[in-house]
């Protein structure tokens, strides 16, 4: 397999490549992607998630070159939000990390959502996995900018930053469900406006509440000022770098990573289950029209979404499927 | 379901931070359905390049308003070339005399477009000259 060992090999081009196959859903993409898999699982993921102009790409930046003074090779995913009238997108976190285009041991792949609503790309899993047999230490993934339920994240890094700002609401969003909890380390990002402290306080009382997880781990609340400012810059990204290191030792010395591990496993098996039995069938019915007949039916009242479903079930999975 | 789409990198090599027209472009881009990778300004012909070919783009859309674009587009097509990547096309625009048209067409260039160009004219010739590449 011509591309899976170029891949190995490092060769930029076609890792580039074989990501805009893998986001076009181009069929040969799916068997590359069986080539390298028993190649990966090596790199750490660390995903960086917040609203919109938290700093997630000035963080990733900062963290770029702090690995790199470590030696260590870096891969970083980027996802901005598709337009959901035109299909286009503006990719446009890559600005901020141009100084480091044309180191070698450095790679940026900008990816649209394409309708995925959890924050990625559903070509998020496998161009993880493009990197990680590409031989990164570090994959950087950074998602657009997220709400309160973008969680996706989750499923795919070992290692999540939740980066947030001072000034975005009261005491309650503090404690509500989603993004809030899914932190494993939490950046407070223009810690130089009025309101940090207080977020400061609100985050360390919700965490005060919190259970103690399994494996004790206790997210740190870092803090980076105005990042403008090339020593408090520096100083904010080497706590967020020790933390990230000292997070990953913590799965590692207490074995909670094989859990995170099994949940990506998981995620990536029901993807890959959801895309091989019912995208062919999605595919069949669009070209034969019938899709269209359906929705007409609906539209008449004459059936309803569920029965359709269950004739569509029948047909298809013959017997293995019983209502 | 397999579907390609045009993607396109806005960039600004140089020392050139005027990148309102970039900007415009790059929303208008966004419009007609392509996805844009915008690197903003001061980029090098080095970063450019290499920025492409980890982004796979189809086509680069060069603005130059310093009037260096002498230089500076014909190396971003001398660096692709380098780079094995000569498949991704380059497009300029911006403050460029019609005498200098030539010589950028000689050196690579595939459209140039200044100011008066309408949106959609530009929008149209990606569409009509670039093809998603397999």
């Amino acid at each position: 397999m011509e591309i899976g060992k170029k891949i190995k090999a490092g060769d930029v081009r076609a890792a580039s490549r074989l990501i805009r196959n893998i986001e076009d859903s181009i069929p040969e993409a799916k068997s590359t992607i069986k080539h390298i898999f028993p190649f990966t699982g090596k790199a750490h993921v660390v995903g960086i998630t917040g609203s919109p102009g938290a700093g997630k790409s000035t963080i990733v930046d900062g963290l770029i070159e702090s690995t790199r003074k470590e030696e260590k090779t870096v891969g970083v995913l980027a996802v901005d939000p598709t337009s959901p009238f035109t299909g286009g997108a503006i990719l446009g976190d890559r600005i901020r990390m141009q100084r480091h285009a044309e180191d070698p041991g450095v790679f940026v792949r900008s990816l649209a959502t394409r309708g995925s609503l959890g924050g990625l790309s559903k070509a998020v899993g496998d161009a993880i996995h493009v990197l990680d047999a590409m031989g990164k230490d570090l994959i950087l993934v950074e998602t657009v900018g997220t709400g309160q339920q973008e969680v996706e994240i989750i499923n795919h890094a070992h290692t999540v930053i939740v980066v947030l700002v001072p000034g975005m609401g009261d005491e309650i969003q503090a404690i509500k469900a989603g993004i809030m909890e899914i932190a494993d380390i939490f950046v407070i990002n223009k810690a130089d406006r009025e309101g940090a402290g207080k977020l400061q306080r609100e985050l360390m009382a919700v965490l005060d509440m919190s259970p103690i997880p399994p494996g004790g781990w206790r997210p740190p609340i870092l803090s980076i000022g105005n990042a403008f400012d090339p020593v408090e810059f520096e100083r904010g990204i080497e706590a967020i770098t020790k933390n990230v290191h000292d997070h990953y030792e913590h799965l590692i010395k207490t074995n909670l990573i094989g859990d995170r591990v099994r949940r990506k496993t998981r995620h990536e098996l029901n993807e890959a289950l959801r895309s091989t039995i019912l995208e062919p069938i999605m595919k069949l019915l669009v070209t034969s029209g019938e899709l269209d007949r359906m929705i007409d039916a609906l539209q008449r009242k004459e059936s309803d979404p569920y029965t359709i479903a269950e004739d569509v079930a029948r047909k298809y999975l013959n017997d293995c499927v019983k209502f | 379901m397999a579907e390609r789409k045009i993607r396109i990198m806005v960039a600004k090599p140089g020392l050139d931070g005027h990148d309102r027209g970039a900007r415009v472009l790059a929303r208008c881009f966004r419009d007609a359905g392509f996805e844009v990778i915008y690197t903003g300004c001061h980029q090098t012909p080095e970063q450019i390049a290499a920025s492409a070919i980890q982004e796979d783009v189809d086509v680069v859309g060069l603005s130059c308003l310093s009037g260096a674009h002498r230089y500076l587009f014909p190396a971003v097509v001398k660096l692709l070339k380098e780079k094995n990547a000569d498949d991704i096309s380059v497009i300029g625009g911006g403050i460029i005399p019609d005498q200098d048209f030539k010589a950028l067409y000689d050196a690579g260039i595939k459209a140039i477009f200044t100011p008066g160009a309408t949106l959609d004219s530009i929008v149209e010739w990606i569409n009509t000259n670039i093809k998603p590449r397999n």
